[in-house]
């Protein structure tokens, strides 16, 4: 234990690598899910990988630019901007994933030849569920 | 050495726009098309909060939220749409 550590310059550093790190591998996320948009097969897997693993990629690159910019927590309510963005893309991927799923189901575009299961049409047919339809 | 990690990690971002934009232009429907446009916003949204670390100035978070919300409701519109409901 060296008396570097209870510096206030030196604990700023180790958490601007820590940010670093954590903004680093939101942008690999992101870049995973650009890679699953273009490699999958199908409209449904592309809409899986292109929000799931984008929402993980931007909640983690926030993270990282939050704790990135600790020399401006003082000034103008910089951390709250952050936080209320990553609510925001919490609240709002996920709505609109499903709604295109959604959407992509009702246009009827058809599977990959590799699905097998379809709990939807099992619905309909046991008359527990309604087709989603035009209104 | 903060700054080369900001700068790996801005490539790999620009990597990842150019993947949206490639799904966005040759995406077979319509959905697609809209999924890659998500992307490409999320994508954006990252671009400006780093943006913003590197002037040092909140107000393009202020930006960046307006633009996920002009977003996402882009997106219910063309998924609304789809469904006949407009």
């Amino acid at each position: 234990m060296s008396p570097d550590i209870f510096k206030e310059g030196f604990r700023m550093e180790i958490i601007q690598y820590l940010g670093g790190a954590l903004l680093i591998m939101g942008s690999l996320s992101l870049l995973i899910a650009s890679i699953g948009l273009i490699r999958m097969p199908d409209v449904y897997n592309r809409v899986q990988t292109g929000t799931k693993a984008s929402t993980l990629g931007a909640i983690l690159s926030f993270l990282g630019i939050g704790l990135l910019s600790i020399e401006n927590w003082s000034e103008s309510n910089w951390i709250g901007r952050v936080i209320i963005l990553i609510i925001f893309i919490i609240i709002t991927n996920p709505v609109s994933s499903h709604i295109l799923m959604r959407a992509a189901y009702v246009m009827k575009i058809p599977f990959t030849k590799d699905t097998k299961v379809d709990k939807l049409k099992e619905d309909i047919d046991n008359k527990v569920l309604e087709e989603p339809k035009d209104e | 050495m903060i700054k080369y990690l900001i700068l790996i990690a801005v490539v790999i971002l620009l990597m990842s726009l150019l993947g949206g934009l490639y799904r966005f232009f040759k995406g077979p429907s319509l959905v697609d098309k809209v999924v890659a446009f998500d992307s490409i916003t999320v994508n954006s949204l990252v671009l400006i909060g780093v943006m913003a670390l590197l002037t040092g100035r909140a107000i393009y978070f202020d930006v960046a939220i307006v633009y996920g919300l002009l977003s996402f409701l882009g997106v219910i519109v063309v998924a609304r749409y789809i469904q006949g409901g407009l």
